[in-house]
């Protein structure tokens, strides 16, 4: 027997290795503009954290406009007759009520009605959806297909993505040349034409302001990017790192797979899944319409009281970030923990995203105290500071809704 | 005459490590070997001039990071470099890399299935989630469940407790786990034959079972505890080769005092009125000790070291009938030159690391099915390391030393006893498997070593050359491993222990049978054990 | 056109199998209002008898009783129904292609009759009672549900706890062998207890008998606990052949059934089954009727009861997997020849004819047999055990004519060849084994018909062409029959119970899931 390599697309492949980390379609234009090589990973992508200065940056999106690479995003396409079916199957939103052109926020469960992930299900048409998400979930939705007239294809690098965010992002698509975006509402989504092709843009955004998200064929990317970034150069476009983003997006109260709660596929230790109740998702689960992953679990748990945890907004005394800080009841009994914190520049006050112990967040409110470790020149400052639940979002600004859009 | 307060037979890994913590103890120990070098089955071996191999056990990942520390291993000499990555070469010329970095990983999946490159989380993290419910067993002594003593009942009830804590759904997913075939719990995951095959090598090696077998996806768990949670790191070379592990040991063990004496073999042990009490050399030398520790298997030492007349029927049929099947053999190759292998560039990170040669889950039973008629496997499945890609003492600039672990390889041919020419045949079948995937590898070859179940036998004194000292089955694991009701390093005569692989938690260089024997020696002599640091937790 | 069934249910079974009329008897003697729908011509699944060609009859499919649950058998009272088993246990035949065959007489080999070396006696005798002891373990568990992990009641645990406690009450030595061995291979243990080739062959076959295992195969052993687990007649480990064939135990059935106030309906295929309001409501037939009841019980096999008939919309992502992941590709397929004349087993007294002749000469044998299933190729030379009906039974047969039925292995479900091709072949391989042991048999072969695992899904509606709908190895067992979250007879549907053989216990002519699932239907007020 001999081995003799033939030429195949898989072989032609093999070389993946020596680029560890994936660019996105926008690398060129992100290194471009990038004086501090502040670079993460995201979702296997080299992605930036800042590209010149994260103040500045977060201000862009609160004032001007930010513009960020959201390419990595794990996108799938659910396509077929039974799309609606399956989409309606899989995530514990009402999905009959999502029309074409629209998009809602969604959450998914295992059987256990823990949840798998969060994102947005986009519907482009009423047998194709898109779905983005933090993490990747192909074989959960491929076997959630069985059984259902419906395909699924993972996307996520064909498709390219940007996030307009900010006050002027409207304005800028305008003068881009995006006739009528301004008649789009919060989760509407339409297609305008792009160099002989299409571009996707809907009214969303991870940031709480006004904002809108672009998605194009990946050989697009660029004079998508071009197409913007001329437009906006008079209104205060700037490219954005993660570090803003986060900023913005605590603000607005939103919260991250594997930080803020532990995707249940990724959860190694039995105890750290949550059901969406407990990670303040308990208001897209629609119980009354037909069966989803989880429901039997959830509902099991709702009427059995069986829930352990909740996760809660806090507003804490002081200035000082309680990241990671752990929540205590009466100063002194443990209930909970802080998973992201930041001083909030928008609401001028010290927030703060925790999960708490029930009852504690529930119906126990009073006598919470986060315990804050900064270290100041090689000094722990402890604080035990008071900490308040409040609603979320911190952060609620008017024209995040407004339609059309103040500047447009 | 000299009378030691314990004599350890066998200077393999684990009596070392035994003699190691009971002379640290405060116990005058001797430890005997017959061979006239150390090491057991972790030995460096000059055999051509100008190499050295690592010609019996070849890879470090399994060994107790706890029992590094506790012996000072590093000081003593003992570095661990890790494997780079691995590749699996299938026949179509391609090969299925896998690389330490996750993307990289994921992507390489991804040239072969879109799917199966997402499955693989979810497939570690089930995986990961087993390790973590049974490593903690490997550093303690397995409960008798038919025992009411407080200590036994105790460590049932952390057992049981352990497994209540994993929930409903990932009890029953347990209960299944621990007694599924590899293949069948791959394709639960997997859709691509060669990706099955790579995760199946780990299901089978050192054992006499395909991966069809029900049980082989526990043993998956025996070769991947190294990796939990980081706290061993992964698979990796020892520099200096294997050797290097025992050395490091046996260096520890005289800086504590101890006395190792080589060329030294035990004919039998003493026993009078139902005690150890030394052991009779084969030149007739007596040497006599408080007690007696047996780094040997349990037939060895209850079938040759002592007398029938000094044990139980029930326990001797039982020793019997415990399982030790040699499955494997080894060949050790010199090279004048890297070896070529065109499915790979030649800068591949995958060359510094394990290579295999196979495409499929059933490649792999067939060759089980030749071992099961009493033949070696036509088509084998090896796994080669060429640890000289990473590690520069064991050879000269340019050269390199191959190591090819051999699977399947029976401990007798067709019912007779292995001939040279067989032994010669053998090596050709392996050679000729590399060379398919290797242009020119014959004639780089400058000297080869090659050991069937006969010289493993022979040489390291394992029984029909199984590296586990006996099968992980479950009729040999825990609390029956070697026997029921003598899981615990214990013998039916006085003073006589074991703490080899026979013993729990089995086989790998892993040390934990000489540490938890050392424990119950130490509880039986009730002393303390404060240089005994605790096993690692898992959190 | 959909029509709405007038009377309404308190129970639909679906499936007139013996486990469906098991439990549909058992749930008609509470006085619920029962109907029982089969989708074939006549009641029986699996186990009826059928006439193959003019003036031959045979078993359908099993064709030996040898574990019938005794508290069925009471409770129904299938005696009063006509049940008649011939008498006393029959016995195994290990036949041996060169030497003399040996006899295994009484329940399960209490004797053994033929040249046999005396340790091996003494030793076979030690491993018989050893196994019965240990089966005796296990016994309990065939007439309980499988214990609720995650929520175990007082109940449960008193059950598992009496189990732990039997196992006590073995003594030390017992529970040590007991623990050492429930998962072994069966070839290891007759290794440590016997030396004959005939007697571990047989033991072999039987452990592996429907089972996608070699007898080296780790686990194998549990093979043979069921069946000694299992009794028949107050025998354990006996084996009958039924007056008339399997026919007459579904007629005994039946007759309990429809005592006990059942409708019993064939020619009526379930479409679907429909879910409102995220509860099972009623079964849709082929023809469009809608039929309502309480409680839907599934007797048929678990994988089309969800995905075919309920749809996997109804239930969620993890069970539908788990579903996909059950192992139910059958190895066994049945032979039944129409035979001018008894044939002449070699060797062989008359009276031995009619017992269970087994063709299984070594260990090594079967394993090599089994070898090519793991790669979908039929052996070479298969095993079998066969019986000749006719021989007991002569309205089976015209006169001087003979039946012979044989359930031969391994025949892969999935040949790679494909049984379009590969069952003329394999045909010829089996013919050319009867030939060695009884020659001339082929020339007085008036008519020969071979159900592989293809046909048997097809004509019984056994996805995989499964007796056991569902491999019965240890990890497809108890809380993990036939998947998680479906292990008590109740589904993650409300309303649908399941109640066939893929349910624990398992499989065989046991009525064991039939019988419990009614239990839990009564126990949970569907």
């Amino acid at each position: 027997m001999s081995v003799t390599p033939q030429q195949s697309p898989r072989l032609a492949q093999q070389d993946h290795w020596r680029a560890m980390r994936r660019e996105t379609p926008f690398h060129p234009r992100l290194s471009a503009l990038d004086f501090r090589h502040d670079w993460y990973v995201w979702a296997g992508c080299k992605a930036p954290l800042s590209l010149w200065d994260e103040e500045l940056e977060y201000f862009a999106i609160r004032s001007q406009a930010g513009l960020f690479d959201i390419s990595p995003m794990i996108k799938y396409r659910i396509e077929g007759p039974d799309a609606e079916a399956c989409c309606e199957r899989v995530f514990v939103r009402n999905v009959a009520r999502l029309r074409p052109g629209r998009v809602h926020y969604t959450a998914w469960c295992d059987d256990e009605g823990h949840v798998l992930d969060d994102g947005t299900l986009f519907r482009l048409a009423e047998t194709r959806f898109r779905l983005c998400c933090q993490e990747r979930h192909l074989p959960w939705l491929l076997d959630s297909a069985i059984g259902f007239d419906v395909t699924v294809v993972d996307e996520t690098e064909a498709v390219a993505g940007l996030a307009l965010q900010g006050p002027t992002a409207c304005a800028i698509l305008k003068d881009a040349g995006f006739a009528g975006i301004e008649r789009l509402k919060p989760f509407d989504l339409a297609e305008f034409p792009h160099e002989g092709g299409a571009v996707t843009v809907s009214r969303t955004g991870f940031t709480g302001d006004l904002g809108y998200e672009l998605f194009v064929e990946a050989a697009d990317a660029l004079s998508l990017w071009d197409r913007l970034w001329e437009a906006g150069a008079r209104r205060g476009i700037r490219a954005i790192g993660y570090t803003a983003l986060n900023r913005a997006r605590i603000e607005a109260g939103f919260i991250v797979a594997n930080a803020d709660f532990i995707a249940a596929e990724h959860a190694i230790r039995a105890d750290r899944v949550r059901m969406p109740d407990e990670i303040g998702l308990g208001w897209l689960v629609d119980e009354a319409k037909p069966h989803f992953n989880g429901r039997r679990a959830i509902l099991d748990a709702r009427r059995r009281g069986t829930l352990k945890h909740i996760l809660v907004g806090l507003e804490i005394e002081g200035n000082v970030p309680a990241e990671h800080a752990l929540v205590y009841h009466a100063r002194k009994t443990e209930v909970g923990l802080v998973s992201a914190a930041i001083w909030s520049p928008m609401a001028k006050r010290n927030i703060a995203i925790a999960t708490l112990s029930r009852p504690y967040g529930d119906t126990r409110n009073d006598d919470l105290w986060v315990e804050i470790y900064a270290m100041r020149e090689g000094q722990y400052m402890k604080l035990m500071k008071r900490a308040t639940v409040v609603p979320r979002p911190f952060v609620k600004l008017d024209r995040r809704t407004a339609t059309p859009p103040a500047d447009c | 005459m000299k009378r030691w307060d314990a004599i350890i037979i066998g200077a393999g890994h684990n009596g070392l490590v035994n003699a190691c913590y009971l002379q640290r103890a405060g116990l005058d120990v001797l430890v005997l070997e017959k061979n006239d070098w150390v090491g057991g089955a972790a030995v460096s071996r000059s055999l051509t001039p100008g190499f050295i191999y690592s010609n019996c056990s070849y890879v470090c990942s399994l060994f107790r990071p706890e029992i590094m520390r506790d012996l000072d291993l590093p000081r003593h000499g003992l570095q661990v470099i890790a494997y780079e990555g691995g590749a699996v070469l299938t026949r179509d010329g391609d090969a299925l890399a896998n690389y330490r970095d996750h993307d990289a990983h994921r992507r390489e999946f991804a040239r072969f299935s879109a799917r199966d490159a997402e499955a693989y989380d979810r497939y570690s993290r089930d995986v990961t989630r087993q390790c973590r419910f049974i490593q903690p067993l490997l550093m303690r002594t397995a409960p008798d469940p038919t025992s009411l003593k407080p200590r036994d009942l105790g460590e049932l009830l952390y057992l049981g407790k352990k497994f209540a804590g994993l929930g409903a759904a990932e009890m029953a997913q347990t209960a299944r786990f621990w007694t599924m075939s590899i293949s069948d719990y791959l394709d639960e995951y997997f859709e691509t034959d060669v990706i099955k095959a790579y995760f199946a090598l780990s299901g089978i090696i050192g054992t006499a079972l395909g991966p069809m077998s029900p049980g082989t996806a526990y043993i998956l768990l025996h070769h991947y505890m190294g990796e939990v949670d980081g706290s061993v790191g992964a698979w990796g070379y020892a520099r200096g080769g294997m050797g290097a592990v025992t050395q490091a040991l046996a260096s520890s063990f005289q800086a504590s005092g101890g006395t190792i004496r080589t060329d030294a073999e035990v004919d039998r042990v003493l026993v009078r009125a139902g005690k150890a009490e030394g052991v009779v050399l084969s030149g007739g030398e007596e040497v006599r000790a408080g007690m007696v520790v047996s780094n040997a298997d349990v037939k060895r030492t209850f079938l040759t070291l002592v007398e029938e007349r000094e044990l139980p029927e029930p326990f001797l049929r039982r020793v019997r009938n415990f399982k030790i099947r040699g499955s494997s053999g080894k060949v050790n190759i010199a090279l004048d030159s890297m070896p070529d292998f065109p499915a790979l560039p030649k800068d591949s990170p995958c060359l510094r690391g394990d290579l295999h040669f196979t495409d499929s889950v059933e490649r792999m039973e067939r060759g089980y099915d030749d071992w099961k008629a009493g033949r070696w496997s036509a088509d084998p499945f090896l796994d080669v390391v060429i640890p000289t890609t990473l590690d520069p003492t064991m050879t000269s600039p340019g050269k390199h030393f191959m190591s090819c672990f051999v699977q399947y390889c029976p401990p007798k041919v067709e019912g007779r006893d292995w001939t040279d020419a067989d032994r010669d045949a053998f090596g050709e079948t392996v050679i000729s498997q590399i060379a398919d995937y290797s242009p020119g590898f014959r004639e780089r070859i400058v000297h080869m070593e090659v050991r069937t179940p006969r010289e493993l036998e022979a040489e390291v004194g394992l029984t029909e050359g199984n590296i586990f000292q006996g099968e992980l089955t479950f009729d040999q694991l825990l609390f029956n491993r070697p026997v029921p009701g003598y899981a615990q390093y214990r013998s039916p005569i006085g003073g006589l222990y074991m703490c080899g692989s026979s013993t729990h938690p089995g086989g790998g260089v892993m040390g934990a049978p000489g540490r938890n024997a050392a424990a119950e020696i130490l509880r039986d002599l009730k002393r303390g054990t404060p240089h005994m640091s605790p096993a690692h937790d898992v959190i | 056109m959909m029509s709405s069934e007038a009377a309404r249910f308190d129970a639909v079974v679906i499936g007139g199998g013996h486990n469906g009329l098991a439990c549909a008897a058992s749930l008609g003697r509470t006085g619920r209002k029962v109907l029982v729908l089969e989708a074939a011509h006549a009641l029986g699944g699996a186990v009826g008898t059928h006439e193959f060609v003019p003036g031959f009859h045979v078993s359908s499919l099993a064709h030996i009783l040898n574990r019938l649950h005794p508290e069925m058998v009471a409770g129904l009272e299938l005696k009063r129904h006509g049940l008649t088993l011939a008498p006393g246990p029959m016995p195994s035949v290990a036949l041996s292609a060169a030497g003399e065959p040996l006899v295994l007489d009484g329940a399960y080999g209490e004797r053994l009759d033929g040249a046999v070396d005396a340790a091996d006696r003494a030793g076979w005798s030690q491993l018989r009672s050893l196994l019965f002891r240990q089966a005796g373990i296990l016994k309990p568990f065939l007439s309980r549900r499988p214990p609720d992990l995650g929520t175990m009641s007082l109940a449960q645990a008193t059950t598992l706890g009496s189990a732990a406690l039997s196992l006590r009450r073995l003594g030390k030595e017992d529970m040590r062998e007991f623990l050492r061995m429930v998962l072994m291979n069966v070839a290891d243990v007759l290794d440590e207890h016997v030396a004959d080739d005939r007697l571990k062959g047989l033991l072999a076959f039987d452990a592996t008998l429907g089972a996608h295992l070699g007898p080296r195969s780790p686990t194998s052993l549990l093979g043979l606990y069921y069946r000694l687990a299992g009794e028949i007649d107050g025998v354990a480990g006996g084996q009958l052949l039924p007056i008339g064939g399997m026919g007459t135990v579904m007629a005994a059935l039946a007759r309990a059934a429809e005592a006990a106030g059942c409708t019993l309906r064939t020619g009526a295929v379930v479409r679907r089954i429909l879910v409102e309001n995220w509860r099972a409501c009623c079964v849709v037939l082929d023809d469009g009727t809608e039929i309502r009841a309480r409680a839907i019980v599934s007797a048929i096999n678990p994988v089309t009861t969800f995905l075919d008939l309920v749809g996997a919309r109804h239930v969620d992502t993890g069970f539908v997997r788990r579903l996909g992941n059950i192992r139910m590709k059958g190895d066994a397929a049945k032979l039944h020849l129409a035979l001018d004349a008894p044939p002449r087993f070699a060797g062989l007294s008359e009276t031995a004819h009619r017992g269970r002749l087994v063709i299984a000469p070594s260990v090594d044998h079967v394993e090599n047999a089994f070898n090519p299933a793991k790669y979908g190729e039929f052996s070479p030379e298969p095993v079998m055990e066969i019986t000749l009906p006719s021989l007991s039974d002569p309205s089976l047969a015209p006169a001087g004519a003979c039946v012979l039925s044989a359930v031969v292995q391994y025949a892969p479900y999935a040949l790679k060849q494909g049984w379009e091709t590969g069952k003329p072949k394999f045909l010829a391989a089996i013919m050319a084994v009867l030939e060695r042991h009884a020659p001339g048999i082929g020339g007085s072969v008036r008519h020969a018909e071979l159900l592989t695992p293809a046909d048997i899904e097809a004509r019984f509606r056994m996805p995989g062409g499964h007796w056991h709908h569902g491999e019965l190895q240890v990890d497809q067992m108890l809380m993990n029959r036939p998947v998680h979250g479906a292990d008590g007879y109740d589904t993650p549907v409300d309303g649908l119970f399941l109640a066939g053989a893929g349910s624990h216990p398992g499989g065989g002519v046991s009525g064991a899931p039939g019988w419990n699932a009614a239990k839990r239907v009564v126990e949970t007020r569907g």
